[in-house]
């Protein structure tokens, strides 16, 4: 297989032209999804049966929910890329990633907790999967503040890097337990509304923010990832032909 | 009940969806605003270095 | 005179090991006093929970399980800033890494004899703890049992977080920070067993968790750790 494509794409010039020219590609669509998606969510969906106009949370927390999964899984996968192949780009994307992630999980709690107190009586409540969001929100942290405590770039990169690998290996296993652990107390609280349930209506703009959320990351992360890149390579001629 | 009074109610639930749209916005425009100025600021500081480097190699006092 | 040139060492990886805990273990007994500050740690912990809360026995009894277990997880924390400190500071860590030996096998090594000197210790304080907890001494050995099974998996993910915070800044907050979110299922499990072996009811399905963990973590953890000692002495 051409692995050029690859290559070029880890080296700082080419990956800040290209992100760059992949930004509003990204973030114009995220907006109007999000845009509609929402409109459509608080709007135009119908009221549900069980839990009224309390279940439009739904249009902020799973997307949030799915963001802050989706976010781990790159960071550690970007991490693992530039651990093994050593390719600093990869880890500033990692880097990039873990803020966003971070922010995104705060929201999928306080949003589930939110949604919780009129469905559940109560601001907190040891739900499996709110659980498992707060040690996710523990283990951004911890890769967060781990990368900061490191005066050499390289050092944090690499060890904060293979953190982010440990935490990866850790999380179906810290899901499992969880939801084991959940399910002895007789957790009263699955958060219902499965998706198989929902009319079209319901579903069209969950997606639609889902997906908007996911658009948006890129572009968060293209802007991102583009300062890092301007800020880690210093020294390169390349730089001026670029930066204007 | 309006239209519009009814869709601010929530049914009801005004105090917990209203809060939770709000605070999703504001951490969509943090995270918005926190990449502009970041890339914003590397800009800044890539062009100030670019200058500085223009300005010192036509003295030849840097190699 | 490059590394190309020096010789294979002459001794094996598992004879280096076995080296290396004897040395931990005989350097520990030199300062023997050194060992005891976890578990006098981990029984003052315990002793907090019937002071904060109620003398009642049959409340005690309910709680026990889980404050036994996250008082041996706090004291193990603690330990684990002794892990790597001394060996930094005086170079036996970068011998370690020069020596040619493969470092996930002398990393498991140390974070055996760690175990071995700060979670046998506190296995042994454990009945003193439950004792004071009201919980009654059939259901010692089964909960001893779930804690040496569970400082082990700490003492080995544990070390990758002191591997990873070698030499920074705020190093002993900032691997608490790390090593809890990695360690939570082990305390979910371990101290369901627990609770269970103290309620008297069938707690071995626990346990079993808690040996596959062990399993995992040994042959895991210290590749993570190496690889993380390198990091940090690059």
């Amino acid at each position: 297989m051409n692995w050029t494509w690859f290559h070029r794409l880890a080296s700082p010039p080419h990956f800040y032209r290209i992100a760059g020219q992949l930004l509003p590609w990204l973030a114009i669509p995220a907006a109007l999804l999000l845009a509609g998606g929402i409109f459509g969510g608080l709007v135009l969906a119908p009221p549900d049966y069980q839990q009224s106009d309390a279940f439009r949370i739904i249009y902020i927390h799973a997307p949030s929910a799915w963001l802050s999964l989706m976010c781990y899984t790159v960071m550690a996968t970007a991490a693992a890329v530039g651990l093994i192949w050593r390719i600093k780009l990869a880890h500033a994307v990692a880097a990039a990633t873990a803020p966003i992630g971070a922010s995104f999980t705060a929201l999928a709690l306080a949003t589930g907790s939110l949604w919780g107190r009129p469905m559940w009586g109560t601001w907190w409540e040891w739900d499996a999967r709110l659980t498992s969001e707060l040690i996710l929100l523990f283990l951004y942290l911890g890769y967060m503040a781990l990368r900061s405590s490191f005066d050499d770039l390289t050092r944090a990169d690499r060890a904060s890097a293979l953190l982010a690998v440990v935490g990866v290996v850790n999380v179906p296993i810290i899901h499992f337990s969880v939801y084991w652990w959940n399910s002895l107390h007789q957790g009263a609280t699955v958060m219902k509304l499965g998706r198989s349930e929902m009319p079209a209506s319901m579903l069209v703009p969950l997606l639609m923010c889902l997906l908007g959320s996911t658009l948006l990351y890129g572009a968060l992360l293209c802007a991102r990832v583009r300062a890092e890149v301007l800020e880690r390579e210093r020294q390169a001629s390349w730089l001026s032909g670029l930066v204007k | 009940m309006s239209d519009v009074e009814r869709f601010l109610a929530m049914g009801g639930y005004a105090r917990f969806v209203w809060p939770a749209y709000a605070l999703w916005a504001a951490v969509i425009a943090g995270n918005v605003w926190s990449a502009w100025r970041a890339l914003d600021r590397a800009r800044t500081r890539a062009l100030r270095r670019l200058a500085a480097r223009a300005a010192e190699s036509p003295d030849g006092s840097r190699a | 005179m490059n590394t190309a040139t020096l010789q294979a060492p002459i001794v094996s990886p598992g004879h280096a090991a076995v080296v290396l805990v004897r040395r931990e273990l005989r350097l520990a007994w030199r300062r023997w006093g050194q060992s005891l500050h976890p578990v006098i740690f981990f029984l003052m912990v315990t002793t907090l929970f019937p002071l904060a809360l109620s003398p009642e026995s049959a409340r005690l009894r309910l709680i026990a399980g889980g404050v036994v277990w996250v008082g041996a997880l706090l004291s193990s924390l603690l330990a684990l800033e002794t892990l790597f400190r001394a060996d930094l500071d005086d170079g036996t860590l970068e011998q370690l890494v020069l020596s040619g030996q493969p470092l996930a096998a002398l990393m498991l090594a140390k974070t055996l004899a760690h175990w071995l000197l700060s979670g046998v210790p506190l296995v042994l304080a454990t009945p003193v703890a439950l004792g004071a907890l009201a919980v009654p001494a059939s259901a010692f050995g089964p909960v001893m049992l779930g804690i040496l099974l569970g400082t082990g998996v700490l003492s080995f993910v544990g070390g990758i977080g002191a591997a990873l915070t070698l030499g920074t800044r705020r190093g002993s907050v900032l691997l608490s920070l790390l090593v809890l979110p990695l360690v939570m299922p082990v305390l979910i499990f371990g101290a369901r067993a627990a609770d269970l072996a103290i309620r008297g009811e069938p707690f071995s399905g626990g346990l079993l968790l808690l040996t596959a963990m062990l399993v995992l973590t040994v042959t895991l953890a210290p590749l993570a750790t190496a690889a993380a000692i390198r990091i940090c002495l690059e």
